[in-house]
């Protein structure tokens, strides 16, 4: 069932992009998996009522990757899929950075470093309320570069946070290089630990470990849980996958007519 | 002042539940009541105001009304992106809480002044700043932000401010209100924050013998410039005093209010020098 979220997130996202001639495809491919997955089976949403007090909140801190949650909203039934065709139109809702105007989006992102805090936040709120709701954010590995995230790591750790899922798309790639060649996170998971969180590493575009992983939080009952995935960026199409000009290009009819063609229901689709 | 508003905090968070105090590891011997009768709701998210702005709208957003403190730039500077998109763009409910406004740290130096805080924070467009002139203010605002949850910044001078107000007055955004009436009054002076107590002083010693008013305004910001022709229209002559540089602050607030009502009124501002701050102190 995931995997064809999956594909139809793809799809949309490869279609969205290449009509609004906008940038990010490849980020947005990167996620296409987990945010399936997270969609599909793990969040506890209701698409009728995207304000239902007991629901899980998901966090799309990497906001320029927004093609991919939107493609999921809809699909999930949120809002109508009619509203993916005005992507890129002056007066569309769906702006190009995560906007939490649109139904299920719980947050507007765009600047990296915002998610993890604000989603820390949330989840002190719902601990502190006694609620059982969790709360999942989906960060990108060069957004680590900024300190905020690091300020929230530690926050939530001294805090005992379990209701907070951390998620990297560790994709190795930033907006010029790849992140070993900008700032160096290795070794990452090992960094996460030393600061106190529950820590796994897994293939972020197998839907076995990302299920696994993702239904078994709180992983020890006490720690906040991070997850790295390890992932490609452009993940999906054959020519856009680990090359950082797929951060900003848009695929033109050829281009799209080949990308969509791979997604026919194929090995990873 | 400190200690009035963490009083009234103490008072309101009796009956409101969902009153949350943050701090960026500041308020030694000022924010202890609060910690002590509210445990569950008191954090110190550390040296770390980032992290401190981003949890406070994550917060508000599910329901809190979340202050978050500090002392002078760094609540508002230090994290004024954080302000912009999670507070203001999402219309939370975080005051953002800076002791120390103006010079009231004035011999800690260049980093402790507030003199540039009016300027960014009435940038945003939902937000609301009070800036009390006495304690009694301070308790006002304090009621006024909690029953209209918003975006906010609350300036606070540091302690010792005497009460001027015989009782805490009824406040609202953009209002003057008044301190001094004298019959046939044709200016005006009208200060924010703990200005008051100065521009008092200067009225009690003033050499020029024409009747003056003298006000206060404890709320405003971009949102309530709309709503000061009527007070202009009735004076010739307006004098805004606030402890903080000239642009971006109060005076340059009534004046673009003053410009875009097309009001005749004369403005004149007494403000802060960049030269009483840089290599100085107070
Ligand atoms: C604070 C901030 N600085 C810079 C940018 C511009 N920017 C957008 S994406 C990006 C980096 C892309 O790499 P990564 O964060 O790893 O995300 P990916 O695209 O690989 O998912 C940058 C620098 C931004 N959005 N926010």
């Amino acid at each position: 069932m995931t995997q064809d979220l999956a594909r139809r997130i793809r799809i949309n996202a490869l279609s969205m992009v290449a009509r609004a001639r906008a940038s990010h495809i490849g980020s947005a491919l990167s996620i296409a998996d987990i945010v399936a997955v997270l969609y599909g089976d793990i969040l506890r949403v209701d698409p009728r009522r995207p304000d239902w007090a007991e629901r899980d909140r998901f966090i799309l801190s990497k906001g320029h990757a927004c093609v991919a949650v939107y493609a999921a909203l809809a699909e999930q039934g949120f809002f109508p899929t009619e509203w993916l065709d005005t992507y890129g139109a002056v007066d569309s809702p769906l702006l190009n950075h995560v906007s939490h105007t649109v139904p299920g989006v719980e947050f507007s992102t765009g600047s990296l470093g915002h998610g993890l805090p604000f989603a820390a936040g949330k989840a002190l709120a719902l601990w502190t309320r006694g609620q059982t709701s969790r709360v999942f954010a989906l960060l990108s590995d060069g957004e680590l570069d900024e300190g905020s995230n690091w300020e929230a790591l530690l926050f939530a750790a001294h805090h005992g946070l379990s209701n907070l899922t951390a998620i990297i798309d560790f994709n190795n790639l930033q907006s010029l290089d790849t992140v070993d060649n900008t700032l160096r996170l290795a070794p990452l998971a090992d960094k996460f630990a030393a600061f106190g969180w529950a820590v796994r590493e897994i293939d972020g575009h197998s839907h076995d470990a990302l299920r696994e992983a993702l239904s078994a939080v709180p992983w020890d009952g006490k720690r906040p849980c991070m997850l790295v995935a390890h992932t490609v960026k452009g993940k999906g199409v054959s020519f856009m996958e680990n090359k950082v000009e797929w951060h900003y290009r848009a695929p033109d009819a050829a281009q799209l007519e080949q990308a969509l063609a791979e997604q026919g229901g194929g090995a990873d689709a | 002042m400190r200690d009035a508003f963490i009083d009234e905090l103490c008072r309101q968070a009796e009956q409101r539940s969902n009153v949350i105090l943050i701090v960026g590891d500041l308020g030694y011997s000022v924010v202890e009541p609060f910690a002590a009768r509210f445990p569950d709701r008191f954090f110190n998210a550390g040296v770390a105001e980032q992290n401190m702005l981003g949890l406070a709208a994550g917060m508000a957003s599910e329901g809190c009304h979340v202050f978050a403190y500090s002392i002078a730039n760094f609540p508002t500077f230090r994290c004024a992106e954080q302000f912009r998109n999670d507070v203001d763009y999402h219309q939370l409910a975080v005051t953002v809480v800076a002791v120390g406004g103006g010079l009231a740290y004035g011999n800690l130096g260049y980093s402790h002044h507030a003199v540039q805080d009016f300027g960014l924070m009435r940038l945003f467009p939902q937000t609301l700043i009070a800036a009390p002139g006495d304690p009694l203010e301070a308790r006002a605002c304090l009621r006024y932000l909690l029953d209209h949850p918003q975006p906010s910044y609350f300036r606070l001078g540091k302690a010792g401010e005497v009460a001027v107000h015989p009782e805490v007055p009824s406040v609202a955004p953009g209002q003057w209100l008044q301190v001094v009436a004298e019959r046939g009054a044709a200016s005006a002076r009208l200060s924010t924050g703990t200005m008051l107590h100065r521009t008092l002083a200067s009225h009690r010693e003033r050499d020029t013998p024409l009747p003056e008013d003298l006000f206060t305004m404890p709320l405003w910001g971009a949102g309530c410039k709309d709503s000061q022709a009527a007070q202009l229209a009735r004076y010739g002559c307006v004098e805004t005093w606030e402890d903080h540089y000239l642009d971006g602050g109060f005076g340059s607030w009534l004046r673009e209010a003053a410009a875009l009502s097309g009001s005749p009124t004369r403005i004149r501002s007494r403000f802060l020098r960049p030269d009483q701050t840089l290599g100085h102190t107070a």
